[in-house]
Order: structure tokens, then sequence, then C-alpha cells
């Protein structure tokens, strides 16, 4: 979708290229994070693909076009772009700050309204409420929102995005960050991410080229990136605790099918019948489903020998948490620790159980890594 | 409508009243004949027509000249001239009026045309400036997201940079106005005529109250246009 | 007298292809009729140009002190702010010439008057500067030095003013680079200064008067400009220099 070849870029009056003989090459519907030190290139590297910024030398195609010899306005009306700074227009309300690409584009006034009340939804924020203001009267989270609703308007294929969760606070940062993997999942664009933060690219890229000095390092998936690093900058940047932020890479249905687990208890299951389940089986505990599967909770060895009922449902325990088998290992991890317990249960959207993740699957995981 | 209509005009109405008021009662009660002779509905409004028209033909050019001048400086081929005209610009507005209009006089001469020059030159000074300095003064990544997005400049230009520089354009206009009535007051020292005629026909008489009806009619005037751009100042910009 | 005739054919010499030449007329150019003229008459235009700095330096000492102690004043009562600045920003817009005469009837043509006139108009800046500065010395420096069991009155004098000293003496400035314009209108009524030479120049078509005038007060409010931006620089700079060392 986009390649990028031998590109040099020099700003005047500076002695070092600030890009290097640049090579990357993206490809449709794959997010590609640029990430480095500042300094290091990724954000002119960027700028370059819809010319901002003029490469010295080499060349950049876009779906086999030569993006040097477009004509820049018609290029950059099909490339949505996301800056740092979130560039709203402070006198332009929300809805007119959003219309920008399609009024450039003169749409009919329907579509464009139409299609800005669309675009607010899908980034979670009300027309009717925030489509009238003014982008000083919204929250730094609402502005970022506003600015990737505004560069999706008219569903360019290709998005650059230029650290476009920086200027929030963690919390809300995840919570952006969750919401855009999960619209990407919808319309699967090209997208161009630049941050610093290594974190941040290792859960966002289906690929990531590290940058340094305006030089590409390496450009490689998440995983391999984290698995075998190139060089020491590489290794360094990524940190020492590569294997934790494998768990961020892996979600839970990947591992969960090949695991080997007793089957859950229904409720109406005798007390007896579970007792003689889990003595052959050698396990304490086992999770317990109603008819349709739905989770109800977990029985332990010890929690029978109380002898007050006949049935399961007696004896149930309610569980505090319990994680979709969508999230990442790191989610299991971090709800066995608020829990205290060794074990999660994974559920569907319905809250039908899925299986269970133990502390130990986590570690055999780690440990192949090693 | 109607209503916010009549608020905004309740002051400046008001104020016009009071100079009506003050016309009509110092033209029916005349201290003397000298004032009954200079202080006629006649020299009033002569003398009111010629200060107003002074000062529209002298702003509107001013405004003109002054926004074009300052959006031809603001590119960026232009800028670094901008910088410099922006210190002449300073050194000029520390001149006072009356040397200024002294000055013209010595070089063209006197009479309404060289009062309006000298006006609409001593206007264009703080409206070129907040204009340049409103436009270079948007921040750099709204006019980087705005051509990431793919406007063109000229789009840029009148759909982003003039609208945000509004506010410190229409400054510059206040504060040429300010200048502006101030010094048409003076031009009657170079026949010129306007308000200040009435002033100084008052003072070479040693009338006061034609002195007072002049001067009254004259600060009414600008205390009116203070008003009427600072509501505009106020009203305009909803986005801050 | 020949030296005189002399000087002038020397001057018109020196100057040939002078723009202010009129065409046609055996007459030198302007400029070397008003070094000329400078040259005559330097008793007269040294005096009028102490006139004048008298007239503006007497003015802006009276009005820092009642502006200051009115921006004082108002930074405490905020309720009377609001009505002081714009009774103090209309006073401003009014047009010089119909604010001197406005004080012809009561103080008569003189001095007096012009020193009234240019006391109303320096009240804005020095005020609104006062004010402005003092309202934006950050709560906690206050609060600490009260915290301290400073008395507001020491909390006053070696906390406020001293901080609020740049911002105000950039209204002074504002002030007085005015001011000196006003001050060459304030010649119409009688004030003195170097408008005399700008107004008698005009009334007897005597060019090289007008000349000295103008250009005389235009030095005056570039050098007052200039004095007192460098001596705005030096109060910035030592707050910054005391905030560096704490």
């Amino acid at each position: 979708m986009i390649k990028i070849e031998n590109v040099t870029k020099k700003f005047p009056g500076m002695e070092i290229p600030a890009v290097k003989d640049l090579n990357l090459e993206i490809k449709e519907g794959d997010i590609c994070v640029l990430v480095g030190p500042s300094g290091c290139g990724k954000t002119t590297t960027m700028k370059m693909i819809n010319r901002i910024h003029e490469p010295t030398s080499g060349s950049i195609y876009i779906d086999g076009q030569d993006a040097l010899k477009m004509n820049p306005i018609k290029l950059r009306l099909d490339i949505g772009y996301v800056i740092q700074e979130i560039g709203l227009f402070p006198h332009m309300t929300i809805e007119e700050n959003v219309a920008t690409v399609p009024n450039e584009k003169k749409w009919p006034k329907e579509k464009t309204k139409k299609k800005v009340a669309e675009m607010l939804t899908l980034v979670g924020l009300d027309p009717e409420l925030h489509g009238k203001r003014y982008p000083s009267e919204l929250s730094g989270g609402q502005r970022q929102r506003v600015g990737v609703a505004r560069a999706m308007a008219t569903d360019p294929p290709i998005m650059l995005m230029d650290e476009p969760f920086g200027a929030v606070d963690p919390i809300t940062r995840a919570k952006l960050q969750n919401e855009f993997l999960r619209i990407q999942e919808r319309v699967g664009k090209t997208i161009v991410f630049v941050t610093h933060d290594i974190d941040e690219a290792i859960k966002m890229g289906d690929t990531i080229a590290v940058m340094r000095d305006g030089e590409l390092v390496q450009h490689a998936s998440p995983n391999d990136l984290l698995s075998a690093p190139a060089d020491e900058f590489v290794s360094s940047l990524v940190g020492r605790n590569r294997s934790i932020k494998r768990l961020h890479l892996i979600r839970i249905r990947e591992i969960l099918s090949d695991l080997d687990r007793p089957k859950p208890a229904k409720v109406d299951t005798s007390v007896d019948d579970i007792r003689k389940q889990l003595d052959e089986s050698d396990i304490r505990s086992v999770m317990v489903v109603d008819r349709d599967n739905k989770l109800k909770g977990i029985i332990g060895i010890n929690d029978l020998k109380k002898k007050t009922g006949e049935q399961a449902a007696d004896y149930i325990q309610e569980l505090d948490q319990s994680v979709t088998s969508d999230a990442t290992l790191n989610d299991a991890l971090s709800v066995m620790l608020e829990c205290g317990e060794g074990y999660v249960a994974v559920v569907n959207e319905d809250d039908q159980y899925q299986g269970t993740i133990t502390l130990g699957d986590l570690l055999n995981v780690v440990k192949e890594d090693e | 409508m109607a209503k916010t209509l009549f608020r905004w005009l309740f002051v400046p109405l008001l104020l016009i009243a009071a100079g009506i008021v003050i016309s009509v009662y110092t033209v029916n009660n005349p201290t003397d004949s000298l004032v009954a002779r200079a202080l006629t509905y006649d020299s009033i409004l002569k003398s009111l027509r010629e200060h107003l028209w002074l000062m529209l033909v002298s702003m509107i050019g001013a405004i003109v000249v002054g926004v074009l001048v300052g959006i031809m400086l603001s590119r960026p081929k232009l800028y670094y001239l901008g910088r410099g005209v922006e210190n002449v610009v300073n050194v000029g507005q520390t001149i006072p009026s009356l040397a200024i209009l002294a000055l013209f006089f010595t070089i063209i001469g006197l009479g309404f045309r060289v009062a309006v020059f000298a006006l609409f030159l001593y206007s264009i000074l703080p409206i070129l400036r907040n204009t340049f300095a409103g436009i270079i003064n948007v921040p750099d990544s709204i006019i980087e997201s705005a051509r990431g997005m793919g406007m063109s400049p000229f789009r840029i230009l009148t759909l982003i940079e003039l609208p945000l520089a509004f506010p410190i354009i229409v400054a510059g206009i206040r504060t040429a106005i300010v200048i502006n009535v101030g010094a048409a007051t003076l031009a009657t020292f170079i026949a010129a005529g306007g308000l200040g005629e009435l002033i100084v026909i008052g003072l070479s008489l040693r009338r006061d109250m034609i002195v007072l009806t002049g001067a009254s009619l004259a600060a009414l005037t600008a205390i009116i246009l203070d008003y009427l751009i600072g509501q505009v100042e106020a009203k305009v910009v909803k986005w801050v | 007298m020949s030296q005189g005739i002399n000087i002038y054919l020397y001057f018109s010499k020196v100057f040939t292809g002078d723009m202010f030449m009129a065409v046609g007329q055996d007459r030198p150019g302007l400029i070397s009729r008003t070094v000329t003229y400078i040259g005559r008459r330097s008793d007269l235009i040294w005096d009028l140009l102490l006139e004048h700095l008298w007239l503006i330096i007497v003015s802006i000492s009276i009005a820092v002190v009642v502006s200051v102690i009115l921006g004082v004043i108002i930074s405490y009562k905020s309720s009377l702010a609001a009505t002081v600045l714009t009774i103090c920003q209309i006073m401003m817009t009014i047009p010089s010439m119909a604010m001197l005469a406005f004080m012809v009837p009561f103080f008569g043509i003189g001095f007096t008057t012009g020193v009234v006139a240019l006391i109303l108009y320096s009240l804005l800046p020095i005020v609104r500067n006062t004010y402005t500065g003092i309202k934006e010395i950050s709560p906690a420096v206050v609060e600490s030095a009260v915290g301290m069991g400073m008395t507001e009155w020491r909390v006053l004098t070696k906390i406020k003013i001293p901080l609020a000293r740049p911002v105000i003496m950039a209204g002074i400035r504002t002030a007085t680079v005015m001011i000196v314009g006003i001050g060459a209108i304030a010649a119409y009524v009688g004030a003195g200064g170097l408008g005399e030479l700008i107004f008698q120049g005009i009334s007897r078509s005597h060019e090289p008067m007008i000349i000295v005038g103008a250009i005389g007060v235009s030095i005056i409010a570039l050098a007052f400009d200039f004095v007192l931006s460098w001596g705005e620089r030096r109060l910035a700079a030592v707050g910054k220099v005391r905030e560096a060392k704490q």
C-alpha cells in the first residue's frame, strides 16, 4: 500500500540528514508504528508521506502511484491526518471541524451532515450533545476523539497519526487506544502511527519500525521484535521485561484451545459426582455453569466438606471478575493479581464459560519465549 | 432579535440623543451674538459631516490597505520583510499625530485631502501590525493539520488564518479608530474642517459655549465609535 | 545680514536636488531653511524644548502617584475595578483636542490646563497596569508572605509593588510617549512647549518652524520610549535574576 524507497530528507541548514536512505513497505490494512527516541526522524518520515515535508531524494509510492508526482492537495485529501497537538480549529464547532475534508471535497450538505454524525458516534461522542460545541469546551480525551473522527470523515484508505493519544492521562489513553483498535478492526485502514512509547507501539502495531538517527533499525512484528531484537539499541528500547510485554501481545483465545482443562460442572450435578471428578483429576476446584453454559461460580474441594446440600448450586462461590477471550494475557494476569487468585475464568460476551487460565499457563508462555 | 438589537444600540442611541440635546440647546440659547453666529444647525452639521467624512474615508482606506499588506507580509516569502516593517510601524506609532499632520502640511500643503491622507497613513500602522501579528501567531499545529487535510493555501488563509486572527485585527482597528478620531479633531489646523473647527473658533472668540459644544460632540463621536467596535469585538467571537 | 545670505547659499548648494525646493522659485530648499532657522533661533527652541520636558515630567510625576494609588485601591476593592477602568478607558477615547477644550472653561488658558489634561490621559495605562500587575502575582506568593506574619502594608510595599514594577513601568512608558504628543497639542491652550512652534508655524506658513516643532516632539517621544523601555527591561531582568537566585 505504502512503499518508501531510498528516501532521504535533509533540512536546509542542517548538517546531518533527518532521514537517511529509508526503505519501508507497509501492507494494506496494517498499522505500522514508527517508534524511536525524539529526533530519530519518525515524524519526518510520516510527514513525507503526505508531503508536509518533501523528500530530498528517493521515492514514495502509494498504491503503486508515485506520490511525489501527484498534486499534493489531492494526495492529502485521501490521507487522514491526526497530529500530536490535534490541531482542531478553535473557531469552528466540532461538527464543522469534522466536516473539514468533506467540505474540501465539496460533498453535498446532507451527505456531510450524516457522515459527521456517524463519525462522532463512531468515536463515542454524541452528535447532538457535542456537535455544536467549540473545541475549548471539550476535555483532552474528547478532543483526541474529534481529531480521529475528523481524520476519518471521508473514509481515507490511509491514515497518518503522530502521537494521536499523546496529550491525555494514562487511563484515558488506554481507553482511547482500545477504542481505536476496535474501530480499526471494523474499518481496516492502512495506518502509519508515530509514537515514542514502545508499549503503545507493541499494543497498537501490526508491524513496528524502530528508527534511530534517521535510519531504520528493525521492521518486524511486535512478537518478533520482542523475541529477536536486531541489536543492542532495539533490545534496550524494548527493555528488560520483554517477557511481560509479550503478555500484552497474546490474546487468551490463542492459548485457550491448547489447554487441557476439566469440564465445568453443572449447577444440578450432585455433590458426590463433583467430589469424584475432583479426586480423579487431582485438582482442587471446578467451575460451575448453568444450563445455558453461563458461568455461575466456582466450587473448591474445601467447600464440599460443609455437607449442607445435595447439589453443586448449594456450594457455589461467586467470582469477582472474569475475562473475555479477546483480552490479552496481560489482562488475565492483572485480574489474577487483583483477586489474589492463581486462576481466572474466561467467558464470551454472553457470559458463557470458555475455559480457565492459570498462573502456570502464563509462566509456560513466558518460558517458551526465553 | 429585535430585543438584542435594541440592547446593542441602546448606549449609542443614548449618546446620539445627548449630542442632539446639546446641539439644540446651544443653538437655541446662545449667550451672545458671537455664539449665535458661530453655532447654527448648519455650522454644526457641516463640522460633523466633515469630521465623519474625514474619518470614514481614511479608516476604510486604512482597513483595506492595512489588512491586505498585513496578509501579504505574513506569507512565508515576505515574512522577514514583515518583521522589519513591524519595527518601522512601532517607531511610526511613537510619533505624535500632530507632528504627522504638521509634517504632511509642510510636504503637501493644506486641505481636506492632505488630512485624509495623513490620517490614512497613521491609521494603517496598528491595523497592519495587528493583521500581521494575528496571522503569524496562529499556532503551527493548526496550520499543519489544515495542510495535512488537503487545504490549499488560499483556503487556509480564508477559512483558518483570517478567522483566527480576526479578534486581533479588530483590536487593531479599534486602536486605529481611537487614534483617528483624535487626530481628526486636529485636522482643522490644516484647514480640513471637522469638529475641531468649532473648538478652535470658540477658543479664539473666547466663548466657552462654542468650545464645549465642539468638544462634547467630538468626544461623543469618539465614544460611540469605540463602543460599537468594542461590541463587535466582544460579540462576534464566540469560540474563545 | 550678508552672513545669513551666505549661509543660505551655502546650504542650498549642499542640498542641490533638495526634494522640497519649490520648482521655479528662487528660494533655498526646505531642509536648508530649517537648518538656518535652528541656527538663528536656537535659544527659543531650547527654551521651548525644556518647557515641553517640564510639562511632561510634572504631569507624569503627578499621574504616577495618583494612578498607582488608584490601581492599588482597586486591586483591593474589585467591585470598583470595572467602573474605574471603564471611566479611564472613556477618558482616553476622548480626542485630546476636545479634552483640552473641556479644561479651558475651568482652568483657563495656560500651563495648568495642559497638566490636568495630560494627567487624565495618563491614568488609564498606569492604573490598568498597576491593577493587572498586582492581580497577576501568584496567590501563593502573597499567601506565604501573609503566612510568615507580614502585615498587609508590608506585603504591599515589599511583595506586591516590587513584583508588579515591570508591568507598572510598561504602563508609565505607554503614558509618557502618549502625552508627549498630546503635550504638543496642549500648546494651543497656552501650555507652552514645542507645540507652539507647530501652531505658530502653521498660522504664519513658516515651514521651518513647523518642521522643527514636529521633528522635535517626535524625537522627544522616541527618546522617552527608548529610555523607558530600557528601564523596563532592566526592571524585568532584575526580577528574573532575583527569581533565579531563589
